[in-house]
């Protein structure tokens, strides 16, 4: 090899023939201790407020860094037991999965013809949606919430419809690349089979664009599941009818001196959230990752 | 079928604009009048694209514009906006020079630009701190997590975990942990140092960095995740060429690595200034409602005065002014980033 030759060689320990070693062994002492360190800093509070809602009162105050003594199922079971969480749950189990319905679904119609028609105005169009990510939902959260009070447009469909339509212009965006990338021979064969445009978006189009529509689907899901500034408008007064987020930070309002009360509250609002990460976990990653370079 | 693959092509250069209905003309021609044709497929197009056109004029583009409305006028929202007094720029005025206050009409007062002001350093100190502090230390986690190694995976799925969790959850979630009897405020007195005197969050010198260590747990994921995704796509040939040329870690992070996921990091520093310029549900979770402006950014005081004061020319006006640093901070960047992005293109093409 013509290392030892150079005059650069820094390394610390001199490399023998680099062909099957990987290279720079001796930084894998800073990727485990980072990664240690990494992990303690995620997990550690989490697991702290888990076992938090396990515990009583006065062990919260005097033993914080040990585990709960005495272990208590009380602060859960009260929760579970009890049918304000398991409404919350199912009413923010209801906006996210009627939101992802209907982004996915409109999204996607609204994509097709961009991307697979030839229209005067195509462009135009695609252009309108764009200007959409301009439009933060805070910019006009004020003049949405009169609209929707005006409409007479209350309780969770006044977060379901608002938030399909802000997640359409992100949605078209990613879909119609995917939609035009389609083989033509597809459309062809269909057409000869005398299936019309939109017999063929229903059958083919739909079953074809899934992975890109699961994508999607999953970001306006966790955008959904964690909402706050349109329930914190829409959703006041019963705490039956909010969602969790709002429901978490009502209860934390409600018993501020039950602080391991809260701490099982939140825990369990946090449990489908972190069930749904670790089974789409793939999906987010590339959806983000693709929705940024795309 | 020509015509059809020309539709297909999606972005590429106009296509005869009354092609693409040929699909079903060969097929059936019994209907095969152009015109008809034409009908249908204005008819088709109207079909797929209306309800996603119709919720996004109604719920996102007119809302935008009535807030642009409604930032000139005097209104409470009670009572109907056609007896809202017109007032031009005044509610504007009143957030970045000061004014007189609306209600009483004498006095000159800053009441209403100062903590706009105040809360608008804390969105701009937010995007500085995220330059300063996340970036280096994602960039640093990213490199030291990109290579092979036992548990990989669960690394990188744990660390990504706080982005996907709800703000508001991990926000009551830190509010329990640095509570000033909590446990952060215990440890850290078992170790010998002093905790804030007024408490995590209280406390006027801590309490925006304690805030800031919050977003951060929360979203350093996301740049860690994206970096890392940079990361792989550098191909691995061109570190080991610059090793067997003798470059060390370092030399080859700063060297190849770095500038290689040069895109990546600027597509994520424009991510962070736009979603720093919109912070609002952490901020209101920590600071309890947006009572004090200790740690307000401009969405939390847009929503407290707007929405809880009842002043919605005012409030409107603060949502204006966000869309329009978030507008020019968007421009700038296109601009800024995407013409030096291809100019290395057309470099790389030569």
């Amino acid at each position: 090899m013509a290392i030892p030759t150079l005059p650069v060689v820094t390394a610390d320990t001199p490399r023998k023939a680099p062909s099957r070693v990987r290279p720079f062994d001796n930084a894998l002492w800073a990727t485990l201790g980072i990664s240690l360190a990494g992990v303690a800093i995620t997990l550690g509070p989490i697991i702290y407020l888990i076992l938090g809602g396990f515990r009583s009162q006065g062990d919260l105050a005097s033993n914080p860094t040990g585990l709960p003594d005495p272990f208590l199922w009380q602060n859960y079971w009260n929760i579970l037991s009890q049918g304000l969480f398991w409404r919350q749950l199912a009413n923010s189990t209801f906006v996210a999965v009627a939101t992802t319905a209907g982004v996915v679904l409109f999204g996607t119609m609204a994509a097709y013809p961009l991307a697979r028609y030839s229209f005067k105005g195509r462009q135009a169009l695609f252009v309108v949606f764009t200007t959409g990510l301009m439009f933060p939902l805070t910019v006009a959260v004020l003049p949405l919430y009169l609209l929707l009070r005006d409409m007479g447009i209350s309780g969770l469909w006044g977060l379901i419809i608002p938030q399909i339509a802000f997640a359409i212009p992100v949605t078209v965006i990613i879909m119609r690349p995917f939609l035009v990338a389609l083989p033509d021979e597809l459309e062809e064969a269909a057409f000869m089979d005398g299936v019309s445009r939109i017999g063929f978006f229903f059958r083919m189009v739909i079953p074809l664009a899934r992975p890109a529509m699961v994508t999607v689907g999953v970001l306006a899901f966790i955008g959904s599941w964690n909402a706050y500034l349109l329930p914190l408008l829409l959703l006041t007064g019963d705490p039956t009818g909010m969602t969790l987020p709002l429901g978490v930070t009502t209860f934390q309002g409600q018993y501020s001196s039950a602080t391991t009360m809260i701490m099982a509250y939140t825990s369990l609002a946090m449990i489908p959230a972190l069930v749904f990460f670790l089974m789409m976990e793939r999906r987010i990653v590339d959806g983000l990752t693709g929705a940024v370079k795309g | 079928m020509k015509t059809l693959e020309a539709s297909g092509a999606g972005k590429g250069p106009a296509v005869g604009a009354k092609a693409p209905a040929g699909g079903p003309r060969t097929v059936n021609p019994v209907t095969s009048h152009t015109r008809k044709h034409t009908t249908r497929k204005w008819l088709e197009i109207a079909v797929f694209v209306t309800p996603a056109l119709a919720l996004f004029l109604t719920f996102v583009v007119y809302p935008v514009i009535a807030a642009a409305r409604y930032s000139m006028y005097k209104w409470n929202g009670v009572k109907q906006f056609s007896e809202a007094e017109f007032i031009g720029f005044e509610n504007y005025a009143r957030a970045l020079f000061g004014g007189t206050n609306p209600d009483t009409k004498d006095a000159f007062t800053t009441a209403y630009s100062e903590p706009f002001w105040t809360a608008l350093s804390h969105n701009f100190a937010i995007i500085g701190l995220s330059m300063a502090i996340q970036l280096p230390l994602a960039l640093l986690v990213a490199l030291a997590l990109n290579r092979k190694f036992k548990g990989r995976t669960f690394v990188r799925v744990v660390i990504f975990a706080p982005y996907v969790l709800s703000e508001v959850i991990a926000g009551v979630m830190w509010l329990i942990i640095l509570d000033p009897n909590g446990i952060a405020t215990q440890m850290t007195r078992a170790i010998g140092l002093t905790p804030p005197a007024g408490g995590w969050f209280e406390d006027l010198s801590w309490g925006f960095w304690t805030v800031f260590f919050v977003i951060t747990w929360k979203y350093i994921g996301l740049a860690i995740i994206l970096f890392l995704a940079g990361l792989s796509g550098v191909p691995e040939d061109l570190q080991e060429a610059a090793a067997i040329d003798g470059a060390n870690w370092w030399q080859i992070q700063w060297r190849i690595n770095i500038p290689l996921i040069g895109p990546t990091i600027r597509i994520w520093a424009f991510l962070s200034i736009i979603g720093s310029i919109q912070l609002f549900d952490m901020v209101w979770v920590l600071n309890r409602g947006g009572t004090t402006d200790q740690y307000s950014t401009i969405a939390s005081y847009m929503m407290q005065i707007g929405f809880f004061r009842s002043d919605w020319g005012y409030g409107s006006a603060i949502a204006v002014i966000m869309f329009i640093i978030s507008f020019i901070i968007a421009l700038a960047y296109m601009a800024a980033v995407l013409r030096r992005d291809n100019a290395n293109r057309m470099q790389k093409a030569r």
